[in-house]
C-alpha cells in the first residue's frame, strides 16, 4: 500500500525548517556576524577546535544565541508533542498543555517561591523547580478529580477537572499577589515566558525530561491514533486505555512541566503547531508527533526572533509574540473543530 | 464446539438490573440474534460478552473464562461492530481498518507486512479497496458501514459481535450488510452473535432468535417459534401480522390497530 508522497516528505521538510529556523536564530541579532563565522564558531566548538571569532563575537554565538536556540527547539518541540498529545488522549482538538491546569499550578508554583522564599536565597534557581512542582501537582489533581468521577466520559470529565483545578490555582495566585504587591512585576515578567536567560545550564536542565517525555510520547503514537475511535471500542481492539492515557499523560506532563520551569508560560505552541501539521498533512499521530517536535521546535525558534527584533532593541515577552498569533488560529480551530472529531 | 457460553450473566448498572441471569449458548459458525424492545438489554449483553461491561456469573469465549483472559487475547477472539461507531472524519479507510490489527501487535511494536496484507484482504473482501486513501468523513453511510466491517474482519477474530449492523441503512444496504456477513460466515467459521431491530432481518439471517424483555430471556428458539403474534404483542406491545415467505422464511409486518370510535 505504501504512504503517500506527502506523507514521506514530510518529515525530511519539517528537519529543514527547523535547521533554517535555527539558522535565523543564531545570525539575528544586534551585532551583525557572517553566516560563514557563526557556522564555523559553532563548529569549532563542537569539535574542540579554536574557534575564528574573537572574544565577546564568539560569546555572542556560542554562550547567548546558540542556546537561547536550542531551549527554544526544546520547549517548542516539547510544548508542542504535549499538545498533540494531550488532544489524542482526551480526543479534544482544543486541548493543550493548559487544559490540565499545568499552566496555573506552574504559575501558583512560582508566585509562592517569590513570593515567600527571601530574595536573599538562590530563588532564581528554586522558580523553576516550584513552577515543576506546581505543574505537577496541578495535573495530579486533575486527573484524580477526573478519573474519580467515572469513566463513562472520563475524556469530557478530566477536561471539565482541569479546568476547575486551574481556577482555583489561579484564584490562589491572585490572592498570594495581592499579600506581596513588591514582587508582581517579577512574577508577571516570567509568567509571560522568556528564552532571554537561556544558557546551557538551562538547556541541560530540561533536556532529560524533554527527551523521556518525547520518547515516551512517540512510542504510543499507533495507541494515539486507536483511542480516536474512543474508549469502548479501544477497549475493544484489545487496548488497555487507562493505562495508555495514564503513561502518555504523565510523560506529556512531565515535558511541560520541565518547559515552563525553564521558560516560563508560553501558550499555544500545543495549538498552533499540531493544528498546522494537521492541514497539511493529516491527523494520524505516527507522524503528527515526531512532526510536531521538530516543527515545534523551529516555529519557537522563529517566534523567539520576532520577540527579540519587533521592538529591537527591546525585548518582547516570547509568550506574547505565541499569544498574539495564537488566540486567533485557537478561535480558527474553534469554529472548524468539529472536522477533527 | 461452543464458541460462546453464558452461564447466570447478570449486569447492573447504577444500582438497576440491566441483565438478569443470562444463560446462553452459541455454537462455532452460528448465528445467533438478540431481539427484543428498546431497553430489553440487548447491547448490555453484547457489551458484557466483549469484556466491556463488569458482570457477575461466567462468560466462556471459545472454552476460556472470558474473566481470565487478557484484553488484547479477548480482542483476538470476539470483533466488536458497535450500534454507531466513533469514526474519525480525517482518517482514511486503509488507516481505520488497520486499527483492527491493534490486539494482534504487541505492546510497542509497529504494523508488519502481515498486518498490510489482512486489511488488503478486509478491504477487498468488501470492496474498498478503491476507497483506500479517502477519509472517513467523506464516505456514505453503506460506505462507512462497509468499512466497520473491514475493521472487524481485519482483527481476525472468529467471534462477531454486531449491535444493530443495519440501523443506519437503506433496504437494499440493508441486505448488503447481512448478505456479506453471512457470506463471511459460511466461508471461515465465523460465530455471529448480533443484535437487531428488524424482526423480519433477525428472522431471515439467524439460526435462531432470542427474544428479550426486561433483562432477561424470554423465548429462544428458530424464527418459526420466536416470531409470533402471540409473542410479540406481549413483548413489543404491537400488533403485527407474521406472513410466511416461501423461500426466505417469514415477514413480520406491522398493521394498525382498529381505530376506536
Amino acid at each position: 500500500m505504501g504512504r503517500p508522497l506527502r506523507n514521506r516528505l514530510a518529515l525530511p521538510l519539517g528537519f529543514a525548517f527547523l535547521i533554517v529556523a535555527m539558522l535565523i536564530g543564531a545570525l539575528v541579532g544586534p551585532v551583525h556576524i557572517g553566516v560563514g563565522d557563526v557556522l564555523r564558531a559553532i563548529g569549532a566548538h563542537i569539535f574542540g577546535l579554536r574557534s575564528p571569532l574573537h572574544g565577546a563575537s564568539d560569546a555572542i554565538v556560542w554562550e547567548l544565541r546558540l542556546p537561547r536556540v536550542v531551549l527554544g527547539v526544546i520547549v517548542g518541540g516539547t510544548l508542542a508533542a504535549a499538545g498533540a498529545a494531550y488532544q489524542g488522549v482526551f480526543r479534544n482538538p482544543l486541548a493543550d498543555p493548559y487544559l490540565l491546569g499545568a499552566a496555573a499550578g506552574a504559575g501558583l508554583g512560582a508566585t509562592l517561591a517569590v513570593a515567600y522564599i527571601p530574595s536573599s536565597a538562590p530563588q532564581r534557581d528554586l522558580l523553576p523547580l516550584a513552577a515543576f512542582a506546581g505543574a505537577s501537582v496541578a495535573v495530579v489533581a486533575a486527573y484524580a478529580l477526573g478519573s474519580s468521577t467515572g469513566s463513562v466520559s472520563a475524556s469530557a470529565s478530566l477536561v471539565l477537572a482541569g479546568v476547575t483545578i486551574a481556577a482555583f490555582f489561579t484564584a490562589m495566585q491572585t490572592f498570594v499577589q495581592q499579600q506581596h504587591l513588591d514582587t508582581i512585576q517579577e512574577v508577571y515578567s516570567w509568567l509571560l515566558g522568556r528564552l532571554a536567560t537561556a544558557g546551557w545550564r538551562e538547556v541541560v536542565i530540561v533536556l532529560p525530561y524533554a527527551l523521556l517525555s518525547w520518547v515516551v510520547i512517540i512510542l504510543h503514537r499507533r495507541y494515539l491514533d486507536v483511542l480516536a475511535v474512543g474508549d469502548e471500542e479501544a477497549a475493544a481492539l484489545g487496548v488497555n486505555v487507562r493505562r495508555v492515557r495514564l503513561l502518555v499523560v504523565a510523560a506529556a506532563t512531565i515535558g511541560t512541566a520541565a518547559a515552563v520551569a525553564v521558560s516560563g508560560l508560553i501558550a499555544f505552541v500545543g495549538i498552533i503547531v499540531p493544528h498546522t501539521i494537521r492541514l497539511l498533512v493529516g491527523g494520524s499521530y505516527r507522524l503528527l508527533l515526531p512532526l510536531s517536535i521538530v516543527v515545534g521546535g523551529g516555529f519557537l525558534v522563529l517566534a523567539d526572533v520576532l520577540a527579540r527584533t519587533i521592538v529591537s532593541p527591546g525585548e518582547l515577552p516570547i509568550g506574547v509574540v505565541t499569544a498574539f498569533f495564537g488566540a486567533p488560529f485557537f478561535a480558527v480551530v474553534l469554529r472548524t473543530s468539529r472536522r477533527y472529531g | 464446539m461452543t464458541a460462546l457460553a453464558l452461564d447466570r450473566v447478570s449486569v447492573s448498572l447504577g444500582g438497576a438490573a440491566i441483565l438478569t441471569e443470562l444463560t446462553a449458548e452459541v455454537e462455532r459458525g452460528e448465528w445467533v440474534t438478540l431481539i427484543g424492545p428498546n431497553g430489553a438489554g440487548k447491547s448490555t449483553a453484547l457489551r458484557a460478552v466483549a469484556g466491556l461491561v463488569a458482570y457477575e456469573g461466567r462468560i466462556d469465549v471459545l472454552g476460556d473464562d472470558a474473566a481470565r483472559l487478557r484484553r488484547r487475547e479477548l480482542a483476538r477472539r470476539i470483533a466488536l461492530v458497535p450500534q454507531i461507531p466513533v469514526m474519525p472524519s480525517h482518517a482514511s479507510v486503509e488507516e481505520y481498518v488497520m486499527l483492527g490489527r491493534t490486539p494482534h501487535l504487541a505492546y510497542l511494536a509497529s504494523e508488519g507486512r502481515e498486518d498490510e496484507r489482512a486489511v488488503e484482504r478486509a478491504l477487498d473482501r468488501l470492496d474498498l479497496l478503491p476507497f483506500a486513501r479517502r477519509h472517513l468523513g467523506s464516505l456514505s453511510g453503506g460506505e462507512r458501514q462497509r468499512a466497520t466491517l473491514a475493521r472487524a474482519l481485519a482483527q481476525e477474530a472468529s467471534i462477531l459481535l454486531l449491535d444493530e449492523p443495519t440501523s443506519a441503512l437503506d433496504v437494499g444496504r440493508q441486505q448488503q450488510a447481512l448478505e456479506i456477513v453471512d457470506e463471511l460466515r459460511a466461508e471461515g467459521e465465523l460465530t455471529v452473535l448480533s443484535a437487531m431491530h428488524d424482526l423480519t432481518l433477525a428472522g431471515q439471517y439467524a439460526d435462531r432468535l432470542l427474544l428479550m424483555d426486561g433483562g432477561r430471556i424470554v423465548a429462544r428458539g428458530g424464527a418459526a417459534e420466536v416470531l409470533t403474534r402471540g409473542l410479540i404483542g406481549e413483548h413489543y406491545g404491537a400488533e403485527v401480522r407474521i406472513v410466511g415467505e416461501p423461500d426466505s422464511g417469514l415477514v413480520v409486518v406491522p398493521v394498525r390497530r382498529p381505530v376506536r370510535s
